[in-house]
This record gives structure tokens, C-alpha cells and sequence, in this order.
């Protein structure tokens, strides 16, 4: 799986040819806790790295989900609507959207899992 | 920032920490928000409130005094009998909301909210009679002990029979931890106690209601879900300095209103006899989404008639509910309304309060 890359927001992307799978990390599920509802965006909007693209919200609060790449939103996942204990770290169902994206470089730039998980340990 | 005497349990227990009113207090335990809510629903959740500020007013003329501070008949209180009131400002809003009990003529303890404390004090303290002394207890926590079980679970932890008290009455009594102070409310609306212990035995007392399996931890964040559901405002939030009590919808704690003497009271007898512009209503979302604080309500062709100052996630009806303030004249049950949330307009209905029942024990009726 190295096409996975990890970002500091604790999204993870799966890089497919020219098209990044963007999803949450098992951390960062674990940090929101109970989750009850998720904003998804419409197919055809265009996004910026640093924006954010979708919201979760827990029984407390609403936590926005940035994307790390620039692009075209060209898949939602509308499935989690109904199935939000779908939104983890697993490629298949877990995704949120699929995004075209204008510069690769961006997603090259990301973490690889070892760096991740060295991340992550850094801030228990 | 601050740390109540159950402040290493907390951690101890893994809880996710945060900063509030000034204390760094369990947000949530291990087992989340959701499930410490319906625990609470279920069994018996235990929650530290010892962030709260716990006084007393003592003298003679104390009733009277009450009744210039808050709008509530404090007078006809008999002894041992809680009241749910707010301190009044000159202009009718509010300073805090508060639990005032009468343990005797001349001497009421209180209950005040811990955001307000230092506010509440001074407030207090500037409108002080002579006679009247202020004592503030800086060597007691508050511990909350909630849900359908705590009765039993009192009578297995600290061999007391409770169920003799009714609700809103208090009780003290010697114990292995010291004086306590027994309150029968709470702030999730199930049968439930808030109990006032020594600083020093409070670790004690929370380790042994912690043993009993009926018993689970809840953090803050369930406090707040439970409250919601039962329409309880919070204080910064659902009320504040410019809320009126007639705004508010508790006009229910002035009774007859035969209190007219109290500060602010011009505007609120006002309201009272004239209706307020604006209301404090239920909302509860039919659509797709949670609505939270500051979210505008509109009427559904998009006219802005209000704002929520509260909202999430309901576990029990499984479903968004809050509550806000909207014009009078839309304030009625059942209208059809949208929340907007992020540009994004999402259905909801006006909703009575509470939108689930209170479970608080009735009050006891003594044979006469």
C-alpha cells in the first residue's frame, strides 16, 4: 500500500493515477468520537489544498475535513450518509471523495505510513 | 486554570480534558459521549460539578433580600425546599441562574453557576445588607449523582434511605466522608442528587459510588446532551445579561408574581402582562444535519426570525433538537422552520419543551 500518503489533519489519501481517494484516519475517528452526521459536498466543486470539503459532526461539535490536494471533486461518497461507522481508515468503504486532481506533487509531498505513525506517536 | 479535588481522578481515568469556566474539567471517559448519556438515561451517571460555587446568605431579612435579587417568591420557600431562580440586572436580564435553598428563616444556601461565580459574588456583595452575611465554600466539592438507579445505589454506598426526600428538598447528613449536603435535583432530568462533601473526602466518595456497578463516570459533554433534551437553558448561552425571564420561558419561577419588589423587575412585570418580542423555544431538526449555537432560524421561504443559542445530537430521540429565541409571533408548536447551517437550509419544526420527560421523582405528599 504505499500509494497511501498521510497528512497532519489526519486525513489519508490514496493516490490513483491522477485521482487521490481522501479519507480519515483511525486516529483521527478515535478523536471525534461519536459521530452522527456528515456534510458531504456536491460532485463538480472545485477544492484547494487547505480547504475544507466536508463536515462531521459528533454529539458535541462539528469538525471540518480539509483536503490536502487541489482539484476537482469528481466522486462522493453518499453512502456514509446512512452508515457513518463506514467513515475509518479502510479504502473500500471509507472514503469521502474522490478528487481529480492539477498537481501531483502535492500528494507526493504527504507522509507514507511510517511517518505517519511517527507523527502520531508524537503526540500521545 | 484550576482543578477541582477530583481533578487527578479524572485523569487517571483517561478522560478527554478541556478548559471550562476557568477549570480544567472531563469532557468525556473512555466510553464516549453517547454512551455516558444513555448510561445516565439507564442507571446512574456520576459527574463532578465542583466548578460550581456553593454560598450562603445568612441574617435576618435574608428572604427579603432574595426577593430583591431574584423575581421568585423566596419567602413562602418552607425550610429544606430547593428553588430554581435567576439573579435579576437592573435592566430585567440576567446575572446567573441559580438553586436557592432554605435551610432555615434566616439562612439559604445556593447553588451559582461556576462561569458566573466570581460575577455572582461581587454582584452579591454590592447589594449586601448590613445584617446579611455572604460565606462562599471554598472546602467543598459537588458531586451529581443521576439517573433512575440512585436511589438503590445511595441506599448500597452510603446506607441511606432517601427515598423519603422528595424533589427539591435537602437534607444533611453525617457520613464516612464528612458532612454532606443532599440536594434531590439535577440538571439531567432523571431522579438524581447532588451531593456537597468535604474537599478532602471527595476523592472518597467518588471512588465509592464509582465501585458500585450501577455507576459510570460522565464527563461534561453528556451533561450538556442530557440537558438539551430537557430544554434546561444554559447560562452564556441561552440566557444572559439581555435574556428576560418572560424571553426565557420561565416565567413559572415568579408563581403569581406577588414578588414585585426585585431589581429589573419594571421591565420583566412588563413583559409579563405585555408579552416579550422574542421567545426562548424548542427546535427540533426533521432534516438531514445538526444545527448548533448561532445557527439563524428562518421561516422556510427564508425570512430570519431568530437564532439558536444551543444545539446537538440527541441519543435518545436519536435526532438533532436545540433551542433558540424566534419572534412571538412565530413561536408556536408544531410551525414549520429551517436552520441554516453553513449556507445550507435545513428543516425543523417549533418543538415544546422538554422534548424528552423528566424522570425527576415527584414531589412528596405528607399525609396532613
Amino acid at each position: 500500500m504505499s500509494n497511501i500518503k498521510y497528512t497532519e489533519d489526519h486525513e489519508w489519501i490514496k493516490v490513483d493515477g491522477d485521482t487521490a481517494w481522501i479519507g480519515i484516519t483511525t486516529y483521527a475517528r478515535h478523536a471525534l468520537g461519536d459521530l452522527v452526521y456528515i456534510e458531504l459536498p456536491e460532485t463538480g466543486r472545485q477544492i484547494a489544498k487547505g480547504d475544507d470539503f466536508a463536515v462531521v459532526e459528533s454529539v458535541k461539535a462539528a469538525s471540518e475535513i480539509y483536503t490536502p490536494v487541489t482539484g476537482e471533486i469528481v466522486e462522493v461518497n453518499d453512502n456514509l450518509q446512512d452508515n457513518m461507522d463506514d467513515l475509518k481508515e479502510d479504502i473500500d468503504t471509507g472514503w469521502i471523495v474522490k478528487v481529480k486532481m492539477t498537481d501531483d506533487s502535492e500528494a507526493s509531498a504527504l507522509m507514507d505510513k511510517a511517518a505517519y505513525d511517527s507523527f502520531v506517536e508524537g503526540l500521545e | 486554570m484550576k482543578q477541582t479535588p477530583l481533578h487527578s481522578i479524572h485523569t487517571g481515568l483517561n478522560a478527554k480534558m478541556a478548559e471550562f469556566a476557568g477549570y480544567d474539567m472531563p469532557i468525556q471517559y473512555s466510553e464516549g459521549v453517547m454512551a455516558e448519556h444513555n448510561w445516565t438515561r439507564e442507571s446512574c451517571g456520576l459527574f463532578d460539578v465542583s466548578h460550581m460555587g456553593q454560598i450562603t446568605l445568612e441574617g435576618e431579612g435574608v428572604a427579603e433580600f432574595l426577593e430583591k435579587l431574584t423575581p421568585s417568591k423566596i419567602s413562602a420557600l418552607k425550610d429544606g425546599v430547593a428553588k430554581y431562580t435567576v439573579l435579576t440586572n437592573e435592566d430585567g436580564g440576567m446575572v446567573d441562574d441559580l438553586i436557592v435553598t432554605r435551610l432555615s428563616k434566616d439562612k439559604f444556601f445556593a447553588v451559582i453557576n461556576a462561569g458566573c461565580k466570581d460575577k455572582d459574588i461581587e454582584w452579591i456583595k454590592n447589594h449586601l445588607p448590613e445584617n446579611i452575611t455572604f460565606y462562599s465554600f471554598e472546602d467543598r466539592a459537588l458531586i451529581a449523582i443521576q439517573g433512575p438507579k440512585t436511589e438503590e445505589t445511595i441506599r448500597s454506598v452510603l446506607g441511606f434511605d432517601l427515598s423519603e426526600q422528595g424533589y427539591m428538598r435537602y437534607s444533611e447528613a453525617e457520613s464516612d466522608y464528612g458532612l454532606l449536603f443532599i440536594s434531590r435535583l439535577g440538571y439531567t432530568g432523571e431522579d438524581g442528587f447532588e451531593i456537597s462533601v468535604p474537599n478532602e473526602k471527595a476523592a472518597d466518595l467518588w471512588n465509592a459510588f464509582s465501585a458500585n456497578d450501577n455507576v459510570k463516570p460522565v464527563g461534561l459533554a453528556a451533561r450538556d446532551s442530557l440537558r438539551l433534551e430537557m430544554g434546561y437553558p444554559l447560562y452564556g448561552h441561552d440566557i444572559d445579561a439581555t435574556t428576560s425571564p418572560i424571553e426565557a420561558d420561565i416565567a413559572w419561577i415568579m408563581g403569581k408574581m406577588t414578588n414585585t419588589g426585585f431589581i429589573g423587575a419594571e421591565r420583566v412585570i412588563n413583559e409579563a402582562q405585555n408579552g416579550a418580542s422574542r421567545k426562548r423555544v424548542g427546535v427540533k431538526i426533521t432534516g438531514r444535519g445538526v444545527a448548533r449555537e448561532g445557527a439563524e432560524i428562518c421561516t422556510p421561504d427564508g425570512q430570519k426570525i431568530g437564532e439558536l443559542t444551543s444545539g446537538g445530537f440527541s441519543p435518545t430521540l436519536q435526532g438533532a433538537i436545540g433551542q433558540g429565541y424566534i419572534e412571538t409571533k412565530f413561536a408556536t408548536e408544531g410551525k414549520e422552520i429551517v436552520v441554516r447551517v453553513r449556507g445550507r437550509d435545513i428543516e425543523a419544526v417549533i418543538a415544546s419543551l422538554p422534548f424528552v420527560e423528566a424522570k425527576t421523582k415527584k414531589p412528596i405528599k405528607k399525609a396532613a
